[in-house]
């Protein structure tokens, strides 16, 4: 790398991704605040209520990444995991 | 000669035609059959149309209604754009079996009885077993079988069901029922194994992302979706549907999270999404059948562009795992772009035609007052976006600079992609001519102020979940175990165990065998044997004195005489 570095694309710059973050959350902080000028009428009473529609999503993310990450404690395993299961074709493949 | 040919056989007609054919004409009969069947699919009218004496019943090959015909269609639809994808990449053989399935697809559409229903049923499971060997691995190959094992396994129960239905009625009509009896549930049972219902969700990500890159293409958009016809058919407001629909519809996040090839996370997506269209028939309202129609119909778009884009990198690189994948978007934004509308629409963002159709469905439930199964709804929708909406992109086309420089996609492959984002996003923004082929009249304003908010909330701060989460999220070049161990692995070892017993059990009765013919042998050696030399002889086989004898006969004698003076 002697000479000047060869530029990466535009989406990968850091600082344009500083930069789309930065809208990100400008535009989550909108969807939120909007719920003032826009009533979210609800089926069920709670899911109308300010920024319910926020918490609930990303509270069901976080509730859904921990239950898998806990579950894949137990359910991981290596990749080759079937071909040690003495299958014969799998045993072919082993050989060949 | 009738009236009306079945729309299936065209297909039929070109899966036939495709093997003797080379060149441009085998492209052309791969590119209009489908358009072929498209027309003559809309030339059926409502009602059967066509009858055939068959034993002591009249089989009703073809049958139109609303919800038939625009099944149909996106069959139709599908294996036009199936075919223009793969037309020029794609062994022969693939296409002809892709024709046949889609034949299959298109049969049981308009499949008037129920015996017509099973032979085009199983006209599915034979063809796409043999798109599921085209991917030509080893792996492909025992994919494959245990593919084709659990759709003869599920054909069979639903024959069962079928044939007890018939009896016990005298009826081969399709109508309406619930799981009441055995026969229904025979019935449902082998729909729902079509289905990728639990317990066997396993098959569909086991056997699917072995395909070739097209191959998964076809696969993702028939077996499923004709499942949920059937059961919108058949067993429309069945209760235990809903949480069948539940429990697929979380399974498919949960494994989808766990995932790290690409295919096989779109794979887990199509059983979630499944999920969705089957809670949606168990809820049973004409506007639940409406979404469950439409949700169909917007899925198959969706799911093959989704498909299409990973096969695309597949084709290009090889590679699948999003441990060996980053950073594309660089060389391929035709595929990129088309990837994320997929993704988008899969999520149902406003202004897709996920957003357009399953919206219905949670409306549904909302105004059926299930509380319960619509949080969990919403709650799914937020999960869709999380391992579909935007793991898969982000880990194919984005996250670490992989280092590979792929080329775009062939011109017939971002064709075909082109033509589904424009679909999805279509369907998305004027959803009109698909509300207008649902079965039931619409009366339905999917974009409101505040639902499009509260879904746009629901929608970014999963995404907002997602990259903060990331390193939870890291991948690992794992699988996960799921109910497909059962017979995979524990049956294995139960057969095998038991194999090993039995042959300790031979061994061991057959040396007690040996030791007992041995002990028999001395014994008559001993006491019968003529040996070498006198002296080995045994008892009665030795050659006694005469004068012994003699004293012998003698003793005997007086012993005669007196016993007999007595």
């Amino acid at each position: 790398m002697s000479r000047q570095r060869q530029r990466d694309h535009w989406l990968a710059r850091p600082e344009n991704i500083r930069r789309i973050w930065r809208g990100f959350w400008a535009v989550l902080a909108l969807t939120v605040a909007a719920q003032f000028f826009i009533p979210v009428k609800g089926h069920f009473v709670v899911d109308g209520w300010p920024a319910f529609g926020a918490i609930f999503g990303f509270f069901s993310c976080l509730a859904m990444v921990v239950a898998a990450k806990a579950l894949g404690y137990s359910l991981k395993r290596e990749e080759d995991y079937y071909l040690e299961g003495g299958y014969l074709e799998d045993r072919e493949q082993q050989d060949a | 000669m009738p009236e009306y040919l079945p729309p299936a056989v065209i297909l039929i007609v070109a899966a036939l035609l495709i093997g003797p054919t080379r060149g441009h004409v085998r492209s052309a009969i791969v590119l209009l059959a489908p358009l072929a069947t498209l027309w003559a699919i809309w030339q059926v009218p409502n009602g059967v149309v066509l009858t055939v004496p068959f034993l002591d019943y009249q089989i009703e090959p073809v049958e139109g209604s609303e919800v038939r015909r625009l099944f149909a269609t996106i069959f139709a639809i599908m294996a036009f754009a199936g075919g223009l994808f793969s037309f020029r990449q794609a062994r022969w053989y693939e296409l002809a079996a892709a024709n046949a399935y889609a034949a299959g697809a298109v049969g049981v559409s308009f499949a008037g009885d129920l015996i017509t229903l099973f032979l085009f049923w199983e006209l599915m499971a034979l063809f796409s077993t043999v798109i599921v060997w085209a991917g030509g691995t080893p792996a492909a190959r025992a994919a494959g079988i245990r593919y084709a094992v659990m759709h003869l396994v599920g054909g069979v129960i639903l024959k069962v069901g079928i044939e007890g239905t018939v009896v016990h009625t005298g009826s081969i009509d399709i109508m309406p029922v619930l799981a009441t009896n055995f026969d229904t549930w025979m019935m449902l049972i082998g729909i729902l194994i079509n289905a990728a219902a639990p317990p066997v969700s396993a098959w569909l990500a086991d056997a699917y992302p072995e395909s070739s890159p097209t191959g998964s293409v076809f696969l993702s958009a028939f077996t499923t979706k004709t499942a949920v016809l059937a059961l919108i058919l058949l067993f429309p407001g069945e209760p235990v549907l809903i949480w069948v629909g539940i429990y697929m519809v979380m399974y498919g996040i949960i494994y989808a999270l766990l995932e790290n090839d690409a295919r096989r996370i779109l794979a887990y997506s199509i059983v979630n999404q499944v999920g969705f269209m089957v809670c949606a028939v168990g809820i049973g309202t004409q506007m639940a059948l409406n979404g469950a129609a439409a949700h169909a119909f917007a899925h198959i778009i969706y799911k093959a562009l989704l498909f299409m884009s990973a096969g695309v990198v597949v084709y290009r690189t090889g590679k699948s795992r999003c441990t060996d994948l980053g950073g594309l978007f660089r060389t391929m934004p035709l595929t990129t772009v088309c990837g994320i509308i997929g993704a988008l629409a899969i999520s149902s963002f406003p202004l897709t035609s996920g957003f357009t159709t399953k919206s219905m469905i949670s409306d549904a439930a909302a105004s059926e007052h299930l509380v319960v199964v619509w949080y969990l709804l919403a709650a799914a929708s937020a999960g869709v976006f999380l391992h579909a909406g935007i793991k898969f992109p982000w880990f194919v086309f984005f996250q670490k600079d992989s280092g590979l420089r792929p080329k775009d996609a062939p011109w017939n492959m971002g064709a075909a992609m082109v033509l589904f984002a424009v679909l999805c996003i279509g369907l998305g923004i004027y959803p009109q001519p698909l509300y207008e082929l649902l079965p039931y009249p619409v009366d339905y304003v999917p974009y409101k102020a505040g639902k499009v908010l509260f879904y746009l909330q629901l929608l970014l701060f999963s995404g907002l979940a997602f990259f903060l989460l990331l390193p939870l999220m890291q991948r690992t070049r794992t699988i996960s175990l799921d109910t497909d161990w059962i017979w995979r692995v524990a049956l294995y070892r139960v057969a095998y165990g038991v194999g090993a017993a039995a042959r300790e059990a031979g061994d061991l009765l057959a040396g007690a065998v040996d030791r007992i013919r041995g002990d028999i042998a001395r014994y008559g050696r001993r006491h019968l044997g003529a040996g070498e030399t006198g002296e080995d002889r045994g008892v009665f086989a030795q050659a006694w004195p005469i004068g012994l004898t003699a004293l012998w006969i003698a003793v005997l004698l007086i012993a005669y005489v007196v016993v007999y003076l007595l």
